[in-house]
């Protein structure tokens, strides 16, 4: 079952994330994204960490993918030309990024004593996970409020109208 | 029972799709969805490590990534609007004016 659920959901997975570096429409790409950010969750659910599946879903596959949606919709954002570089990219990218990956899979491959998961070994309960984030790394959870907080007002300032109309008058 | 070199090499390819993505791809908001794919891959083998070594501060990383990463995500998007405001266009080689 395990097994079956893993194969199914890692499929879906590395499918949307292909899907999304072949669509040419960014919208398409994002509606991918969202299958590979689900599957991602069903993948923390299945490693007992049942809490951050919920985030990832609420978090990333709501908030965020609306988010860049929403954007792709206002810019109206159309198909995407080839061009010299993106040639250039495709022709030096491919290689290097399959030399990456083979190391990596190497490395990977190479450690013995990396053990298996099974569904049995039991799911990180979120009290205890609260506890931890509550009393032991209180202040590093503090400050990212704080980061937020500034990204919050980052975000408002840049998008705010005037701005880019008054780069425009230089 | 799974290996766990599976899901490790699951999250090595998501991420080095990303990478392909982020190479490859010429449209401002597909690269800015790379980086999300990145993020998640990485995420992915903390995940897996918290598993193997039943610590719960893996995880605790993952949502800390998460934060950032919506953060990242608004601010980034308040960029490209305010790029496309300027220039009109999405294509990174149109968007050039740092060039030498």
């Amino acid at each position: 079952m395990h097994l079956i659920l893993f194969i199914v959901f890692a499929g879906l997975c590395l499918a949307g994330a292909l899907n999304l570096l072949l669509q040419k429409h960014p919208i398409n790409s994002a509606l991918s994204l969202v299958v590979v950010m689900t599957s991602l969750a069903v993948l923390y659910l299945l490693l007992g960490a049942e809490f951050l599946a919920a985030a990832q879903i609420i978090v990333y596959a709501g908030a965020i993918m609306v988010l860049f949606t929403f954007v792709i919709m206002l810019l109206n954002a159309g198909r995407e030309e080839r061009t010299l570089g993106s040639k250039a990219a495709v022709a030096l990218g491919f290689p290097a990024v399959a030399a990456i990956l083979a190391v990596i899979a190497t490395v990977i491959l190479k450690a013995q004593d990396l053990g298996s998961v099974s569904l049995s070994d039991g799911i990180t309960s979120t009290e205890e996970l609260s506890r931890v984030l509550f009393h032991e790394l209180l202040l590093p959870f503090e400050v990212t409020s704080v980061l937020i907080l500034i990204a919050i007002l980052g975000a408002v300032s840049l998008a705010r109208k005037g701005h880019g109309d008054q780069e425009a008058g230089k | 029972m799974i290996p766990l070199s599976w899901y490790l090499l699951l999250s090595a390819t998501l991420f080095c799709l990303g990478i392909v993505g982020f190479l490859v791809r010429r449209n401002l908001i597909t690269i800015f969805m790379s980086i999300e794919l990145m993020l998640n891959g990485v995420n992915l083998s903390f995940v897996t490590f918290a598993h193997q070594w039943h610590l719960v501060k893996g995880q605790i990383f993952v949502f800390f990534v998460m934060v950032v990463a919506a953060a990242e995500a608004a601010v980034g998007l308040a960029i490209i609007i305010a790029i496309f405001r300027a220039r009109a266009t999405l294509a990174v080689d149109r968007i050039d004016l740092m060039k030498l």
